[in-house]
Protein backbone atom coordinates (compact mmCIF):
# COMPACT_ATOMS: atom_id res chain seq x y z
CA UNK A 1 0.00 0.00 0.00
CA UNK A 2 1.29 3.39 -0.97
CA UNK A 3 1.95 5.60 2.08
CA UNK A 4 -0.47 8.48 2.38
CA UNK A 5 0.94 11.94 2.35
CA UNK A 6 -0.29 15.51 2.27
CA UNK A 7 2.19 18.30 1.74
CA UNK A 8 1.92 21.96 0.87
CA UNK A 9 4.84 24.11 -0.11
CA UNK A 10 4.88 27.89 0.15
CA UNK A 11 1.20 28.28 -0.58
CA UNK A 12 -0.52 31.64 -0.59
CA UNK A 13 -4.25 32.27 -0.67
CA UNK A 14 -6.07 35.19 -2.17
CA UNK A 15 -9.74 36.01 -1.69
CA UNK A 16 -10.91 38.79 -3.96
CA UNK A 17 -8.04 41.26 -3.99
CA UNK A 18 -6.90 40.46 -0.45
CA UNK A 19 -3.99 38.13 0.29
CA UNK A 20 -5.09 36.08 3.32
CA UNK A 21 -1.89 34.19 4.04
CA UNK A 22 1.39 33.38 2.30
CA UNK A 23 4.52 31.20 2.52
CA UNK A 24 2.62 28.47 4.34
CA UNK A 25 4.21 25.03 4.21
CA UNK A 26 3.11 21.83 5.87
CA UNK A 27 3.82 18.13 5.50
CA UNK A 28 1.78 15.30 6.98
CA UNK A 29 2.68 11.62 6.85
CA UNK A 30 0.43 8.62 7.47
CA UNK A 31 -1.09 8.66 10.96
CA UNK A 32 -0.49 12.34 11.62
CA UNK A 33 -3.09 14.95 12.49
CA UNK A 34 -2.91 18.72 12.37
CA UNK A 35 -5.16 21.36 13.83
CA UNK A 36 -5.31 24.66 11.97
CA UNK A 37 -6.38 27.40 14.33
CA UNK A 38 -7.02 31.08 13.91
CA UNK A 39 -9.64 33.78 14.22
CA UNK A 40 -12.73 33.99 12.00
CA UNK A 41 -11.99 35.08 8.46
CA UNK A 42 -8.29 34.32 8.64
CA UNK A 43 -8.55 31.72 5.88
CA UNK A 44 -9.02 28.34 7.59
CA UNK A 45 -11.77 27.23 5.24
CA UNK A 46 -9.86 28.54 2.23
CA UNK A 47 -6.82 26.52 3.31
CA UNK A 48 -8.95 23.39 3.63
CA UNK A 49 -10.38 23.92 0.15
CA UNK A 50 -6.89 24.46 -1.27
CA UNK A 51 -5.63 21.29 0.43
CA UNK A 52 -8.65 19.42 -0.97
CA UNK A 53 -7.84 20.62 -4.47
CA UNK A 54 -11.18 22.41 -4.80
CA UNK A 55 -9.52 25.82 -4.97
CA UNK A 56 -6.26 26.78 -6.58
CA UNK A 57 -3.62 28.34 -4.35
CA UNK A 58 -2.56 31.83 -5.42
CA UNK A 59 1.01 30.61 -5.17
CA UNK A 60 2.79 27.38 -4.22
CA UNK A 61 1.99 23.71 -4.69
CA UNK A 62 0.04 21.00 -2.89
CA UNK A 63 0.89 17.30 -3.10
CA UNK A 64 -1.59 14.61 -2.18
CA UNK A 65 -1.10 10.87 -2.03
CA UNK A 66 -4.37 9.27 -0.99
CA UNK A 67 -8.07 9.89 -1.38
CA UNK A 68 -9.56 13.03 0.14
CA UNK A 69 -12.60 13.21 2.39
CA UNK A 70 -14.08 16.62 3.09
CA UNK A 71 -16.42 17.61 5.90
CA UNK A 72 -17.56 21.22 5.89
CA UNK A 73 -20.65 23.16 6.87
CA UNK A 74 -22.62 21.66 3.98
CA UNK A 75 -23.61 18.03 4.60
CA UNK A 76 -24.35 17.36 0.89
CA UNK A 77 -27.52 15.46 1.78
CA UNK A 78 -30.81 15.94 -0.06
CA UNK A 79 -32.96 18.22 2.10
CA UNK A 80 -36.30 16.77 1.06
CA UNK A 81 -35.27 13.12 1.35
CA UNK A 82 -35.47 11.05 4.52
CA UNK A 83 -32.01 10.78 6.08
CA UNK A 84 -31.73 7.06 5.28
CA UNK A 85 -32.33 7.63 1.57
CA UNK A 86 -30.06 10.68 1.47
CA UNK A 87 -27.22 8.70 3.04
CA UNK A 88 -27.84 5.65 0.87
CA UNK A 89 -27.09 7.76 -2.22
CA UNK A 90 -23.53 8.19 -0.93
CA UNK A 91 -23.38 4.58 0.28
CA UNK A 92 -24.13 3.47 -3.27
CA UNK A 93 -21.24 5.61 -4.60
CA UNK A 94 -18.80 4.69 -1.83
CA UNK A 95 -19.90 1.06 -1.43
CA UNK A 96 -19.42 1.25 2.31
CA UNK A 97 -22.05 1.50 5.01
CA UNK A 98 -21.69 4.15 7.69
CA UNK A 99 -21.81 3.30 11.43
CA UNK A 100 -25.20 4.86 12.13
CA UNK A 101 -25.63 3.36 15.62
CA UNK A 102 -22.30 4.71 16.80
CA UNK A 103 -23.20 8.21 15.59
CA UNK A 104 -26.60 8.13 17.23
CA UNK A 105 -28.59 8.75 14.06
CA UNK A 106 -29.98 5.25 13.51
CA UNK A 107 -33.37 6.36 14.85
CA UNK A 108 -33.54 9.35 12.50
CA UNK A 109 -33.47 7.49 9.20
CA UNK A 110 -37.13 8.26 8.37
CA UNK A 111 -36.82 11.95 9.17
CA UNK A 112 -36.41 14.30 6.19
CA UNK A 113 -33.00 15.97 6.28
CA UNK A 114 -34.51 19.47 6.43
CA UNK A 115 -36.10 18.69 9.84
CA UNK A 116 -32.76 17.68 11.39
CA UNK A 117 -30.98 19.99 13.81
CA UNK A 118 -27.54 21.42 13.09
CA UNK A 119 -25.87 18.82 15.27
CA UNK A 120 -27.83 15.95 13.75
CA UNK A 121 -26.86 17.11 10.27
CA UNK A 122 -23.24 17.22 11.37
CA UNK A 123 -23.50 13.66 12.70
CA UNK A 124 -25.03 12.57 9.38
CA UNK A 125 -22.20 14.28 7.50
CA UNK A 126 -19.71 12.43 9.71
CA UNK A 127 -21.46 9.19 8.75
CA UNK A 128 -21.01 10.10 5.09
CA UNK A 129 -17.36 10.88 5.68
CA UNK A 130 -16.69 7.59 7.43
CA UNK A 131 -18.52 5.67 4.72
CA UNK A 132 -16.27 7.26 2.13
CA UNK A 133 -13.23 5.55 3.69
CA UNK A 134 -10.94 8.31 2.48
CA UNK A 135 -7.27 8.32 3.44
CA UNK A 136 -6.98 12.04 4.16
CA UNK A 137 -9.70 13.74 6.20
CA UNK A 138 -10.09 17.48 5.83
CA UNK A 139 -12.47 18.72 8.50
CA UNK A 140 -13.70 22.31 8.42
CA UNK A 141 -15.14 23.26 11.83
CA UNK A 142 -16.20 19.68 12.59
CA UNK A 143 -17.36 20.53 16.12
CA UNK A 144 -19.85 23.25 15.16
CA UNK A 145 -23.26 22.38 16.54
CA UNK A 146 -22.15 19.14 18.19
CA UNK A 147 -23.05 18.44 21.81
CA UNK A 148 -20.53 17.32 24.44
CA UNK A 149 -20.97 13.60 23.72
CA UNK A 150 -20.72 14.10 19.97
CA UNK A 151 -17.58 16.21 20.35
CA UNK A 152 -15.99 13.32 22.24
CA UNK A 153 -17.20 10.89 19.60
CA UNK A 154 -15.82 13.04 16.80
CA UNK A 155 -12.43 13.23 18.54
CA UNK A 156 -12.47 9.44 18.96
CA UNK A 157 -13.32 8.90 15.30
CA UNK A 158 -10.44 11.09 14.18
CA UNK A 159 -8.12 9.28 16.60
CA UNK A 160 -9.23 5.92 15.14
CA UNK A 161 -8.73 7.25 11.62
CA UNK A 162 -5.17 8.34 12.40
CA UNK A 163 -4.41 5.12 14.30
CA UNK A 164 -5.40 3.29 11.13
CA UNK A 165 -2.77 5.21 9.18
CA UNK A 166 -4.98 8.03 7.97
CA UNK A 167 -4.18 11.73 7.88
CA UNK A 168 -6.45 14.39 9.36
CA UNK A 169 -6.43 18.16 9.10
CA UNK A 170 -8.87 19.90 11.44
CA UNK A 171 -9.63 23.56 10.91
CA UNK A 172 -11.30 24.80 14.05
CA UNK A 173 -11.17 27.68 16.49
CA UNK A 174 -12.46 25.31 19.14
CA UNK A 175 -10.39 23.01 21.31
CA UNK A 176 -9.92 19.61 19.66
CA UNK A 177 -8.45 16.96 21.95
CA UNK A 178 -6.32 14.49 20.12
CA UNK A 179 -3.12 12.99 21.50
CA UNK A 180 -0.08 13.59 19.33
CA UNK A 181 -1.76 16.23 17.19
CA UNK A 182 0.35 19.13 15.97
CA UNK A 183 -1.07 22.61 15.60
CA UNK A 184 -0.64 25.34 13.07
CA UNK A 185 -1.62 28.86 13.91
CA UNK A 186 -2.68 30.56 10.72
CA UNK A 187 -2.11 33.99 12.25
CA UNK A 188 1.66 33.49 11.85
CA UNK A 189 1.27 33.40 8.08
CA UNK A 190 -1.32 36.13 7.77
CA UNK A 191 -0.44 39.33 5.98
CA UNK B 1 -21.66 2.17 -14.46
CA UNK B 2 -22.93 2.01 -10.89
CA UNK B 3 -21.95 5.65 -10.51
CA UNK B 4 -23.95 6.67 -13.58
CA UNK B 5 -26.91 4.57 -12.41
CA UNK B 6 -26.81 6.12 -8.91
CA UNK B 7 -26.63 9.64 -10.31
CA UNK B 8 -29.45 9.02 -12.81
CA UNK B 9 -31.64 7.42 -10.15
CA UNK B 10 -31.23 10.42 -7.84
CA UNK B 11 -31.81 12.92 -10.66
CA UNK B 12 -34.94 11.18 -11.93
CA UNK B 13 -36.25 10.99 -8.36
CA UNK B 14 -35.87 14.75 -8.13
CA UNK B 15 -37.11 15.80 -11.57
CA UNK B 16 -39.70 13.33 -12.87
CA UNK B 17 -43.20 14.79 -12.61
CA UNK B 18 -45.22 13.37 -9.74
CA UNK B 19 -42.32 11.88 -7.77
CA UNK B 20 -42.42 12.31 -4.03
CA UNK B 21 -39.59 14.80 -3.67
CA UNK B 22 -40.44 17.94 -5.50
CA UNK B 23 -40.71 16.73 -9.10
CA UNK B 24 -43.65 18.70 -10.36
CA UNK B 25 -46.34 18.70 -13.03
CA UNK B 26 -46.17 22.48 -13.15
CA UNK B 27 -44.31 22.87 -16.50
CA UNK B 28 -46.81 20.49 -18.13
CA UNK B 29 -49.82 22.32 -16.73
CA UNK B 30 -48.23 25.58 -17.81
CA UNK B 31 -47.78 24.17 -21.32
CA UNK B 32 -51.44 23.11 -21.47
CA UNK B 33 -52.56 26.43 -20.01
CA UNK B 34 -50.87 28.36 -22.82
CA UNK B 35 -52.48 26.10 -25.43
CA UNK B 36 -55.84 26.55 -23.70
CA UNK B 37 -55.61 30.34 -23.43
CA UNK B 38 -54.58 30.88 -27.03
CA UNK B 39 -58.01 30.28 -28.67
CA UNK B 40 -59.61 32.59 -26.09
CA UNK B 41 -57.13 35.31 -27.00
CA UNK B 42 -57.31 35.14 -30.82
CA UNK B 43 -60.94 34.09 -31.14
CA UNK B 44 -62.52 30.88 -32.42
CA UNK B 45 -61.60 31.30 -36.09
CA UNK B 46 -60.76 27.70 -37.21
CA UNK B 47 -58.58 28.74 -40.16
CA UNK B 48 -56.50 31.12 -38.09
CA UNK B 49 -56.13 28.58 -35.26
CA UNK B 50 -55.15 25.77 -37.61
CA UNK B 51 -52.57 27.98 -39.32
CA UNK B 52 -50.93 29.24 -36.12
CA UNK B 53 -51.63 26.43 -33.61
CA UNK B 54 -48.45 24.48 -34.28
CA UNK B 55 -46.30 27.53 -33.65
CA UNK B 56 -48.11 28.22 -30.39
CA UNK B 57 -47.38 24.69 -29.21
CA UNK B 58 -43.70 25.33 -29.93
CA UNK B 59 -43.66 28.59 -27.98
CA UNK B 60 -45.49 26.91 -25.09
CA UNK B 61 -42.93 24.07 -25.07
CA UNK B 62 -40.07 26.55 -25.00
CA UNK B 63 -41.58 28.49 -22.08
CA UNK B 64 -42.34 25.27 -20.19
CA UNK B 65 -38.71 24.21 -20.59
CA UNK B 66 -37.59 27.37 -18.81
CA UNK B 67 -39.61 26.72 -15.63
CA UNK B 68 -37.43 24.03 -13.99
CA UNK B 69 -34.09 25.74 -14.73
CA UNK B 70 -33.41 27.20 -11.28
CA UNK B 71 -33.72 23.75 -9.68
CA UNK B 72 -31.42 21.99 -12.15
CA UNK B 73 -27.93 22.61 -10.75
CA UNK B 74 -27.80 25.50 -8.30
CA UNK B 75 -28.87 23.62 -5.17
CA UNK B 76 -26.32 20.85 -5.75
CA UNK B 77 -23.55 23.43 -6.05
CA UNK B 78 -24.63 25.37 -2.94
CA UNK B 79 -25.12 22.26 -0.83
CA UNK B 80 -21.69 20.88 -1.63
CA UNK B 81 -22.66 17.92 -3.81
CA UNK B 82 -20.36 18.92 -6.64
CA UNK B 83 -17.42 19.28 -4.23
CA UNK B 84 -18.04 15.81 -2.84
CA UNK B 85 -18.33 14.34 -6.35
CA UNK B 86 -15.10 16.06 -7.40
CA UNK B 87 -13.27 14.54 -4.40
CA UNK B 88 -14.50 11.11 -5.48
CA UNK B 89 -13.14 11.64 -8.97
CA UNK B 90 -16.60 12.04 -10.56
CA UNK B 91 -16.14 14.89 -13.00
CA UNK B 92 -18.58 17.75 -13.45
CA UNK B 93 -18.99 16.74 -17.09
CA UNK B 94 -20.31 13.30 -16.13
CA UNK B 95 -22.74 14.76 -13.60
CA UNK B 96 -23.96 17.36 -16.09
CA UNK B 97 -24.38 14.76 -18.86
CA UNK B 98 -26.49 12.57 -16.57
CA UNK B 99 -28.42 15.63 -15.40
CA UNK B 100 -29.13 16.54 -19.05
CA UNK B 101 -30.57 13.10 -19.69
CA UNK B 102 -32.71 13.25 -16.53
CA UNK B 103 -33.89 16.78 -17.34
CA UNK B 104 -34.92 15.78 -20.86
CA UNK B 105 -36.63 12.58 -19.66
CA UNK B 106 -38.63 14.57 -17.14
CA UNK B 107 -40.03 17.07 -19.64
CA UNK B 108 -39.44 16.00 -23.28
CA UNK B 109 -41.64 12.92 -23.48
CA UNK B 110 -44.28 14.53 -21.26
CA UNK B 111 -44.45 17.64 -23.45
CA UNK B 112 -44.89 15.35 -26.47
CA UNK B 113 -47.75 13.60 -24.68
CA UNK B 114 -49.30 16.90 -23.61
CA UNK B 115 -49.06 18.10 -27.21
CA UNK B 116 -51.90 15.67 -28.05
CA UNK B 117 -54.56 17.42 -25.94
CA UNK B 118 -52.94 20.75 -26.79
CA UNK B 119 -53.40 20.06 -30.51
CA UNK B 120 -57.11 19.53 -29.91
CA UNK B 121 -57.28 22.82 -27.96
CA UNK B 122 -55.73 24.84 -30.77
CA UNK B 123 -57.48 22.81 -33.44
CA UNK B 124 -54.65 21.63 -35.70
CA UNK B 125 -55.06 18.67 -38.06
CA UNK B 126 -53.37 15.28 -37.95
CA UNK B 127 -50.61 16.02 -40.44
CA UNK B 128 -49.61 19.23 -38.61
CA UNK B 129 -49.66 17.33 -35.32
CA UNK B 130 -47.32 14.73 -36.80
CA UNK B 131 -44.82 17.43 -37.78
CA UNK B 132 -45.15 19.12 -34.37
CA UNK B 133 -44.50 15.82 -32.57
CA UNK B 134 -41.49 15.00 -34.74
CA UNK B 135 -40.20 18.53 -34.30
CA UNK B 136 -40.58 18.30 -30.52
CA UNK B 137 -38.79 14.95 -30.53
CA UNK B 138 -35.94 16.54 -32.46
CA UNK B 139 -35.98 19.87 -30.63
CA UNK B 140 -36.60 19.15 -26.94
CA UNK B 141 -33.14 17.57 -26.35
CA UNK B 142 -31.67 20.83 -27.65
CA UNK B 143 -33.95 22.86 -25.37
CA UNK B 144 -32.84 20.68 -22.44
CA UNK B 145 -29.18 21.21 -23.38
CA UNK B 146 -29.59 24.99 -23.57
CA UNK B 147 -31.33 24.87 -20.21
CA UNK B 148 -28.47 22.92 -18.62
CA UNK B 149 -25.83 25.27 -20.03
CA UNK B 150 -27.67 28.37 -18.82
CA UNK B 151 -28.36 26.80 -15.42
CA UNK B 152 -24.64 26.06 -15.05
CA UNK B 153 -23.59 29.56 -16.08
CA UNK B 154 -26.03 31.25 -13.68
CA UNK B 155 -25.18 28.88 -10.82
CA UNK B 156 -23.30 31.53 -8.86
CA UNK B 157 -26.24 33.95 -8.82
CA UNK B 158 -28.16 33.53 -5.62
CA UNK B 159 -31.08 35.80 -6.36
CA UNK B 160 -32.66 36.68 -9.64
CA UNK B 161 -30.98 33.68 -11.28
CA UNK B 162 -34.28 32.15 -12.36
CA UNK B 163 -35.54 35.18 -14.25
CA UNK B 164 -32.16 35.86 -15.81
CA UNK B 165 -31.71 32.27 -16.99
CA UNK B 166 -35.15 32.43 -18.58
CA UNK B 167 -34.11 35.51 -20.51
CA UNK B 168 -30.79 33.95 -21.55
CA UNK B 169 -32.45 30.80 -22.90
CA UNK B 170 -34.63 32.68 -25.37
CA UNK B 171 -31.98 33.93 -27.85
CA UNK B 172 -30.22 30.56 -27.81
CA UNK B 173 -33.48 28.77 -28.49
CA UNK B 174 -34.36 30.91 -31.53
CA UNK B 175 -32.60 28.63 -34.09
CA UNK B 176 -34.47 25.58 -32.73
CA UNK B 177 -37.72 27.50 -32.93
CA UNK B 178 -37.05 28.77 -36.46
CA UNK B 179 -36.37 25.32 -37.88
CA UNK B 180 -38.69 23.33 -35.63
CA UNK B 181 -41.72 25.55 -36.11
CA UNK B 182 -40.57 26.44 -39.62
CA UNK B 183 -41.01 22.80 -40.65
CA UNK B 184 -44.73 23.41 -40.14
CA UNK B 185 -45.05 26.00 -42.90
CA UNK B 186 -42.72 24.31 -45.39
CA UNK B 187 -44.11 20.88 -44.54
CA UNK B 188 -40.73 19.42 -45.39
CA UNK B 189 -38.33 17.19 -43.54
CA UNK B 190 -35.49 19.66 -44.06
CA UNK B 191 -36.55 21.78 -41.09
CA UNK B 192 -36.86 18.73 -38.87
CA UNK B 193 -33.42 17.52 -39.91
CA UNK B 194 -31.89 20.91 -39.14
CA UNK B 195 -33.66 20.99 -35.77
CA UNK B 196 -32.23 17.58 -34.97
CA UNK B 197 -28.76 18.70 -36.08
CA UNK B 198 -28.83 21.78 -33.83
CA UNK B 199 -30.13 19.63 -30.98
CA UNK B 200 -27.32 17.10 -31.38
CA UNK B 201 -24.73 19.86 -31.44
CA UNK B 202 -26.14 21.44 -28.27
CA UNK B 203 -26.36 18.07 -26.51
CA UNK B 204 -22.71 17.39 -27.41
CA UNK B 205 -21.54 20.77 -26.10
CA UNK B 206 -23.68 20.93 -22.95
CA UNK B 207 -21.71 18.60 -20.61
CA UNK B 208 -18.42 20.37 -21.35
CA UNK B 209 -19.80 23.91 -21.22
CA UNK B 210 -21.77 23.09 -18.08
CA UNK B 211 -18.83 21.36 -16.38
CA UNK B 212 -16.50 24.25 -17.13
CA UNK B 213 -19.05 26.77 -15.83
CA UNK B 214 -19.47 24.88 -12.55
CA UNK B 215 -15.70 24.65 -12.04
CA UNK B 216 -15.35 28.36 -12.75
CA UNK B 217 -18.05 29.13 -10.17
CA UNK B 218 -16.17 27.01 -7.59
CA UNK B 219 -12.85 28.78 -8.13
CA UNK B 220 -14.43 32.22 -7.97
Amino acid sequence: MEPFRLAARDIACRRGDRLLFARLSLALEAGQALQVSGANGIGKSSLIRILAGLARPFDGTVERAGTIGLLDERPALDNDQPLGKALSFWTALDREAAPLEQLGIASLLDVPVRYLSTGQRKRAALARLIGQQADIWLLDEPLNGLDVDAVKLCEELVAQHCAGGGIAVIASHQRFDLPGMSTLSLAEYAL
Amino acid sequence: MTILASLLKRDLGRFLPGTSSGGTMLPLLFFLAVAMLYPFAVGPNPTLLAATGGGVIWVAALLAAILPLDRLLASDVHEGFFDQWALRGISEEVVVAVRLLAHWLSFGPFIMLAALPASALVGIDGETLRIVELGLLAGTPGLAAIGIIIAAITVGLRSGGAALSGLLVIPLAVPLLIFGAGALSTGGDGGLALTAAISLLLVAIAPFAGGAAIRAAREG
